[in-house]
């Protein structure tokens, strides 16, 4: 979706400002939402694609002024409430009414820890041959889906070169909707900075995106 | 977290408005059976604990020093850091990519906040933070300055944009005057910064 979160090339926000010493938590809150929010995940009531698609989907005003864990808690509220694992009424009474619905992966436990600090593989068998190699032009598709989607708008339109090929990932395009791991082909794609920022731009720029196959048209 | 008293009757910051709701959300998940929150406790003292930018710090010493590891780290920094014993948690999709004098790495992750975790530890405020993500592909050097360094104008400036599962750690350039130094030693020098590609690694003794 078009939404404030694909941030790239945007205006006006200013400098970076590091925090110096900056903690791993700057209040104890923060520390539960990310836990609360990967162990959930591990007991498959959602996946990492859906999770990032409810704080994209979150209003542009909230979104913009909310720190990163506001977003995180406020994207797992919905989400559990939209997939049925929470009723509206139970946050509104802060405490459980209604019985649980089953996990797909079965409740957290702290058997359960262990799996969630090991990363997992998003690499899957590929039904088909990739369609590009290393060197190839491709242009970038023109296309504006309204769901979650990881092609950012920036490169949009624009010819970029095959650089690397990872194999075949889930695609989060699918299987933030449950619609499927549906593998594509990963590619990272270059672009010259001046096909993306005009002849004004920093001539010594080069940008690479991660692009699954579907985004890609040949050049 | 259930165990903590805290008094915000005369709080009513949006903060605090935050830290009821987290702990209600807690209450409601831990009746409803889905989790156990001595798990949550244990899964955040791992992140305080074993993960952070020393991982990615042993992994740039080691590349520093063996060759043959550098090459491998290049070509599969998966498989590399496999290889490692001490680190083990990284996980199928780690590139690695060097930096020289022709061309310094940046990364980035304009639409969210991909970030190599097992490397580097969880991502600073800056990194998932709206002037970073909207700017670092298009004015780098521009952020590099917010940084306080500049690199010079004909090193070409890549920028990987973490849109996909594939997670990158820079490797800097290793700085003079560390001739014959251990692993260890160098790694001391390594920040999380230079690792990201928004800091240097200082030559020893040189004002920072």
């Amino acid at each position: 979706m078009n939404g404030v979160h694909d941030m790239g090339g945007m205006d006006g926000f200013g400098k970076v400002e590091p925090e110096p010493n900056e903690p791993m938590f700057h209040a104890e809150w923060e520390s539960r939402v990310l836990a609360m929010v990967r162990a959930m995940g591990a007991t498959g009531a959602f996946n990492i694609d859906a999770s990032r698609f409810y704080r994209e989907t979150l209003p542009p005003e909230v979104y913009l002024s909310s720190s990163y864990y506001k977003k995180w808690f406020l994207g797992l509220e919905d989400m559990l409430v939209e997939r049925g694992f929470l009723a509206a009424d139970e946050i509104k009474a802060g405490h459980a009414s209604v019985p649980p619905k089953p996990l797909k992966r079965g409740n957290f436990t702290v058997d359960s820890v262990e799996r969630v600090l090991t990363r997992g593989s998003f690499t899957r068998p590929a039904s088909a041959p990739a369609t590009f190699a290393i060197g190839d032009r491709v242009r970038m598709k023109n296309i504006h889906p309204t769901t979650h989607t990881r092609l950012p708008r920036y490169v949009r339109g624009h010819v970029g070169v095959i650089e690397r090929i990872h194999g075949a990932h889930v695609y989060p395009d699918t299987a933030a909707h449950e619609q499927g791991e549906n593998p594509q082909w990963l590619y990272t794609v270059v672009f010259d900075g001046a096909e993306l920022w005009g002849p004004d731009g920093d001539p010594t720029l080069k940008v690479s995106v991660e692009a699954f196959e579907p985004y890609l048209d040949p050049a | 977290m259930s165990e903590h008293h805290h008094d915000h009757d005369h709080d009513h910051s949006e903060l605090s408005d935050t830290e009821l709701r987290v702990r209600a959300l807690e209450t409601i998940l831990t009746e409803k059976g889905y989790i156990d929150p001595a798990a949550l406790d244990a899964m955040i003292q791992a992140y305080e604990t074993k993960i952070g930018p020393h991982n990615g710090a042993l992994v740039v010493a080691k590349a520093w020093t063996d060759p043959a590891f550098k090459e491998a780290l290049l070509a599969d920094g998966s498989a590399a850091v496999g290889t490692l014993g001490h680190i083990s948690r990284t996980g199928d999709h780690l590139v690695v990519v060097e930096n020289t004098p022709e061309r310094h790495n940046m990364v980035v992750c304009t639409l969210c906040s991909c970030y190599p975790w097992e490397m580097l530890g969880l991502p600073p405020v800056w990194y998932k933070a709206a002037p970073y993500r909207s700017r670092a592909v298009k004015d780098p050097r521009g952020v590099l300055a917010d940084f306080g360094f500049t690199i010079p104008n004909e090193t070409e400036i890549r920028v990987w944009d973490s849109t996909a599962e594939t997670r990158f750690l820079v490797l800097p350039m290793r700085p003079a005057g560390t001739e014959g130094w251990s692993e260890e030693q160098l790694a001391e020098l390594v920040t999380r910064d230079s690792m990201i590609g928004t800091g240097l690694v200082q030559t020893p003794g040189a004002p920072s």
